[in-house]
């Protein structure tokens, strides 16, 4: 639901306040849920803080984890603001690092920074179009996208398995099917100084291009309008077609992005580890910043650094794993159910189309 | 009994066998969201109530030995959850997709939760009918073992589509599903029968999760569900909105999930990782095919936020 | 890179025998003094720790470890391959001052093990998959077991149980480890009804219940009369077989408890003799072996107890094949051995003893076995 109009102070005010809200009340919520197992909620409060944030240590741990959501994030913000709903940024993900891996291993030799380029474009290049498919089967043949990008995953991961574990397995991958290793020569460093991967600095980066693009160009103010009201956008003569299929493929090309950075910083090869449920979370974090793409850098963090902190809460609490799912589900409702206050609590602002 | 050995023959039979045995979550599941999405609006969160209502069905079968009561409270916490998703739906501004992925997350994030110290204990199962006593050949047999929800599931559908025809809550609904005006000006809360909607959508998804825990596959585990609950929900609009064509759209589905095994154990062995994602390719394909830009799908409850 | 990997090993395979070094360090006394701080162990486990199978066996070792005195042990259950293993490693180091780490999953090995490994040299990091060589850092570890001796075993007592002479095998990979189970399983059958056949149905991952319920289901409708598998956990198969009237024999844990009716016997790990030494070793000063890897003989495996259904004449002969095997002088992969395609794979006269490097590159079905590895 893209807001058009530009923003009064007090909207950002209430912008930043109602999830803030939002968020307190689902801790709370959820220390009553752990009180209910014996877990007394300040300490769980403690450890969840000293776990996500409590050290430069759990600090990188919190960035690392949310490298990827910032871009698999984007996926679903980017469509959202032509009023689509696409979640399927996981198939995006796992074929952007099978892509940038395959491109890898055909450049063998070439010099490192090349190989690299040639990964992340083989990696936007694959998102993009995986993506762009689903904008395709909306915009040519009616096929609702959140639907058909919910069934491409399935696909892609499908596609996945199949490549990896026949046509571009490595014969020295014995018992973990992969494709043979990119190489240490063509892996992505860390941060000088920190033990985070490049990942998060590009994940940081692209949020600031989309921010650009969705807000301050033509392009993005196209889309927006088509958001709003897509008969008007009609009459006015945007080219809706040519929006709906660049931004899917914009769309699908950062968790391609997000994939290489996978196979490229991390694993150094792909296989099915990719399958991580990175472009799911993605969806998450996309809701709760309301799809504004600089929204999306502080929710990645925190969501980065509940899933860091939920190793404490299993080790020092006896807490299941699944505690991190649970909160995430209610920080999820309690944001949605907050939505109903925007506009409340500030001055009327100009209604929305 | 005879132990013959069929073959090929393997492979129908083992369709067919496929089909009674693993339809029936896609059955109850995507009845429930049928009815919810007639209401117009869409219940995304089915497969956390799948995962929910496996989870509380095997346990509550567990603790008191009787399984039936096992899918009720599987049905009765399905339907709380509907209610959740409902509630927050009925907020202003709030978008009911959202909602719904929320409710996946929170749900299976619950069921893994509360789940854990149930994953060891051996619960009673549910018992099937034995249709198959005619046939000599034992994996006919085998393959005629029904269980009585599949048969509920069977019968619910025909009776669903009368009601939504014939009935004045069924008008109502499709009412409420195809236009909240006029169904405002009627004098019906849009909110309360999407409410009553989604509820009895979760109601039949819960019951769909306890049979995957308490019949087929039969046991409760983190990864028992295999995304039943959101195939389901691409099988309705596959289905068209007809309750009818939900139960050919579910035995289509049970049955490709055979397809690889079956294929297998008559030798044909390459490219099983491309059999199990068929039905997925199967479902966009007939999308693709069948969908147009030009008109809303026949049969889409205009209210419906996908059909928007 | 692997080819590297395969050199590498193999030489160090020939040059030292490490297996065998876990039942010696079961015998090492503690030798700390009372004042020695706890020991803080972390165990990593892919899976719910609870699921009748890989993980379950991990936690039974984990559970014996925690018996004994001077120890404090941490788990984390559902910890995926990717660089969250890493972390959590690294949070149980620095937030919980773990220093002898037990990852227990294959796929956490490279590169996650590796790179955490070269970060923390004073940390212990054992790592189950065998996958340890001589370039990789010297506080890592890899330890395996060779549990297609119980397999074999297994297979030996099927061929007698069987009145159809058709077995059935679900998979969740053709890898090697898991060919390599399936090989012995049929050579067992084989030896003890030589018309035996192994039908083997993949399901593609290491833990899809509907898919592995549906597989033993069409074993079963095929003819098949004793069912065997090799997936994370074994309960829906062993469940689903039983259901069905089939026998079984269980696999990573003792499954006796989920077929009254049809179990006959198992291959099972033993990591509750095997992590207390290491444990004791480490307490004690002293060092495991970088590479340690053994069966029965080395008590890493062991078969699960007979059920009533296992003939006098099965007993014999799989107790003989155990005591030999134990022993160390009995040879599974004797030639000549054909695959399932008539192709010489052992040629007569080789022998491949269970550390002959070549069957860790396995990737053929043995003849007997219907199916295919692509």
């Amino acid at each position: 639901m893209p807001v058009l109009a530009a923003k009064p102070a007090g909207a950002i005010v209430e912008a930043i306040l109602i999830p803030a809200l939002a968020l307190v009340t689902a801790l709370l919520l959820f220390g009553v849920f752990c009180a209910f197992r014996g877990v007394a909620p300040f300490e769980l409060y403690a450890l969840m803080f000293q776990g996500g944030f409590g050290s430069w240590f759990s600090w990188q741990n919190t960035l690392i984890r949310a490298a990827p959501l910032l871009l698999t994030a984007l996926c679903t913000a980017l469509p959202a603001q032509l009023g689509m709903v696409v979640i399927g940024g996981e198939g995006a993900f796992v074929l952007g690092g099978l892509a940038a891996a395959s491109a890898a291993i055909a450049l063998h030799g070439a010099a490192p920074l090349a190989v690299q380029l040639a990964m992340a474009a083989a990696g936007l290049l694959a998102g993009g179009l995986w993506i762009a498919m689903v904008g395709a089967l909306r915009q040519y043949r009616g096929v609702n996208e959140t639907i058909s990008s919910l069934l491409l995953v399935y696909i892609a991961i499908a596609l996945l398995n199949h490549l990896v574990e026949g046509p571009l397995r490595d014969p020295g991958s014995l018992n973990k099917p992969s494709t043979p290793p990119i190489g240490d020569a063509y892996m992505l460093a860390n941060i000088p100084g920190t033990e985070v991967h490049w990942g998060f600095a590009f994940g940081v980066v692209v949020c600031v291009l989309a921010y650009v693009l969705i807000h301050h160009t033509v392009f993005g103010f196209s889309a927006r309008v088509v958001g709003g009201n897509a008969r008007a956008a009609k009459v006015v003569g945007l080219p809706i077609g040519r929006l709906v299929l660049g931004i899917t493929f914009l769309a699908g090309a950062a968790p391609g992005l997000a994939g290489m950075v996978e196979v490229a910083a991390v694993d150094g090869q792909a296989n099915g580890t990719l399958v991580a449920g990175y472009g799911y979370t993605g969806i998450l974090v996309s809701f709760l910043a309301r799809h504004h793409p600089l929204g999306i850098i502080p929710v990645a963090i925190l969501m980065g650094g509940i899933s860091a902190s939920g190793g404490l809460l299993q080790r020092r609490l006896g807490l299941p794993d699944a505690a991190t799912l649970v909160l995430q589900g209610t920080v999820f409702m309690c944001l949605l159910g907050s939505e109903v206050l925007h506009g409340r609590l500030s001055l009327p602002r100009l209604q929305r189309a | 009994m005879t132990d013959v050995a069929l073959g090929w023959w393997g492979v129908p039979l083992a369709l067919l066998g496929g089909a009674i045995r693993a339809s029936t979550p896609f059955l109850f599941v995507s009845l429930g969201e049928c009815l919810t999405e007639k209401s117009g609006r869409i219940n995304l969160g089915l497969e956390g109530i799948l995962v929910m209502g496996a989870m509380s069905g095997y346990a509550i079968s567990y603790l008191t030995g009787s399984p039936w009561l096992g899918v009720l409270v599987a049905g009765g916490v399905g339907a709380l959850l509907g209610v959740l998703h409902a509630v927050i739906c009925g907020l202003k501004r709030v978008n009911d997709i959202a909602v719904g992925i929320a409710l996946m997350l929170f749900g299976i994030g619950l069921a893994f939760f509360l789940g854990k110290s149930f994953i060891q204990p051996a619960a009673p199962m549910l018992p099937s009918l034995d249709l198959g006593w005619w046939s000599g050949i034992a994996q006919v047999h085998a393959a005629l073992q029904v269980n009585v929800l599949f048969i509920v599931g069977l019968l619910l559908a025909p009776a669903i589509a009368w009601g939504l025809r014939n009935t004045r809550w069924g008008l109502v609904l499709r009412m409420v599903g195809d236009s909240a005006d006029a169904a405002l000006a009627a004098g019906y809360s849009v909110n309360l029968v999407r409410l009553a909607a989604t509820a009895a959508g979760g109601f039949l998804s819960g019951i769909g999760g306890s049979f995957l825990s308490l019949y087929y596959p039969g046991s409760w585990n983190e990864r028992l569900s295999s995304g039943q609950g959101i195939t389901a929900v691409a099988l309705v609009i596959f289905a068209r909105w007809q309750p009818m064509y939900c139960v050919y759209a579910a035995l289509l589905f049970g049955a490709a999930g055979a397809i690889g095994p079956a294929l297998q154990s008559v030798g044909v062995t390459s490219g099983y990782y491309l059999f199990n994602a068929a039905p997925y390719l199967l479902t966009l394909l007939i999308m693709a095919v069948t969908c147009s830009p030009k008109r809303a799908l026949v049969g889409a409850p205009s209210e419906l936020t996908i059909s928007k | 890179m692997a080819a590297d990997r395969m050199i590498t090993r193999r030489h160090l395979l020939k040059t030292t025998m490490l297996a065998g070094a876990g039942a010696a360090l079961a015998g090492v006394a503690p030798l700390r003094s009372a004042a020695a701080a706890t020991l803080s162990i972390g165990f990593i486990y892919v899976g719910p720790r609870d699921d009748f199978g890989y993980n379950q066996a991990h936690a039974v070792g984990a559970a014996a470890v925690k018996k004994m005195a001077d120890v404090k042990v941490l788990e984390e259950e559902n910890v995926p391959e990717t660089i969250a293993v890493q972390k959590t490693m690294e949070s149980m180091i620095q937030l919980d001052g773990a220093s002898l780490l037990f990852p227990t999953s294959f796929g956490y090995y490279s590169p996650q093990v590796l790179k955490l490994a070269a970060q923390f040299p004073k940390v212990r990091f054992e790592h189950c998959g065998g996958l340890w060589s001589e370039k990789d850092p010297k506080n890592a570890a890899s330890y395996f077991g060779y549990i297609d001796e119980c397999c074999h075993l297994s297979g030996i007592v099927a061929g007698y149980a069987t009145k159809s002479g058709k077995l059935g095998f679900v998979a969740a990979k053709p890898i090697p480890q898991v060919l390599r189970n399936i090989n012995t399983f049929a050579l067992g059958a084989r030896l003890a009804n030589p018309k035996a056949t192994v039908q083997v149905i993949f399901t593609g991952d290491w833990s899809l219940p509907t898919k592995e319920a549906e597989a033993t289901n069409s074993l079963v409708d095929q003819g098949i009369d004793v069912v065997t598998c090799h997936v994370d956990s074994p309960k829906v198969v062993i469940e689903t077989a039983e259901r069905r009237g089939a026998m079984v024999c269980g696999y990573h844990a003792n499954q006796a408890p989920l077929a009254p009716k049809g179990f006959l016997t198992g291959a099972e790990w033993n990591w509750e003799e095997l992590y207390p030494g290491f444990v004791r070793t480490v307490m004690a000063g002293g060092t495991i072996p970088n590479l340690v890897r053994g069966g029965l003989k080395e008590k890493i495996v062991k078969p699960s107890a007979y059920s009533s259904l296992v003939s006098a004449e099965a007993r014999k002969h799989a107790d003989d094949a155990k005591a030999k095997l134990t022993a160390g002088d009995y040879v599974i992969f004797k030639g000549p051995i054909l695959d399932n395609k008539g192709n010489t794979v052992i040629g007569a006269g080789t022998s491949r003893g269970q550390t002959d490097i070549a069957l860790e590159e396995m990737n053929y079905l043995v003849e007997g076995v219907i199916g295919a590895t692509s």
